[in-house]
């Protein structure tokens, strides 16, 4: 199944770009998108237990994927 | 009750006016601005960026949690995106409550939560040219999903 990710602001800057796609097994969690996120290049400098969001809600790493599912890593925010 | 994020200057006057009506005695307006300096470097300018669906959905929930419990509808949020100067309004809070005491509280909740919890960037500009993202490094010390009850497992990261 494929996965939308979302990065922004420093994350986005880590890695080159603001949205990927990844193809995940039936079953996978949050932690396993960010799993995969963290072997790109770049990623290495994103902490290790970021916030992750799916479908614009904060998540845990053992919340289960479905298909489609838009992934955001988020990073330390700073509104106001 | 009403959020936004506006890509234009916040308009103060309006806001305040929005929440006006004759049962409210009390009327709070918190505005955020552009400082001159941050963590000891001069600043020029500010670039504010969000995940603008996610942002709108934390924003109004915590707009609708101080509603439920400061007991008024009367609270505007309006956080501005885009390029920012020095004094610049970021962002605006108007709250307005029967009593002065509430109004003063939801304000502040607001505004605490919007800075822990709404998905908003900004990158600092400095006078030497350069430019960084900046924000309190956070993670969360268990894999909960961020509320106001839970808000306590952010830590400092040191990333």
């Amino acid at each position: 199944m494929t996965v939308t990710v979302l990065l922004f602001a420093s994350y986005a800057d880590l890695l080159g770009k603001n949205q990927l796609t990844l193809d995940l097994s039936p079953g996978a969690t949050a932690g396993d998108a960010l799993g995969q996120i963290q072997t790109f290049p770049g990623a290495h400098r994103i902490p290790a237990n970021p916030l992750i969001a799916v479908n614009e809600r904060y998540a845990r790493r053992d919340q289960v994927l479905a298909a489609g599912d838009e992934i955001a890593i988020i990073p330390p925010v700073a509104g106001g | 009750m009403r959020c936004a994020l506006v890509d234009r200057p916040i308009e103060i006057a309006a806001i305040v006016s929005e929440v006006a009506r004759n049962s409210n005695g009390a009327t709070l307006l918190f505005i955020g601005t552009v400082r001159d300096v941050n963590n000891g470097r001069a600043i020029t300018g500010m670039d504010y960026t969000a995940y603008s669906a996610m942002a709108m959905r934390e924003l109004t929930d915590i707009a609708r949690e101080a509603a439920e419990k400061f007991e008024t509808e009367d609270i505007v949020v309006e956080h501005r995106l885009g390029s920012l100067a020095l004094g610049d309004a970021s962002v605006a809070i108007a709250v307005a409550h029967p009593h002065r005491a509430p109004a003063y509280e939801a304000s502040r909740y607001v505004i605490e939560q919007l800075k822990q919890r709404v998905p908003i960037w900004k990158l600092e500009h400095y006078v030497d040219g350069s430019r960084e993202w900046v924000g309190t490094p956070v993670k969360t010390r268990e894999t909960g999903r961020l509320t106001p009850e839970n808000a306590s497992v952010l830590q400092a990261d040191g990333a």
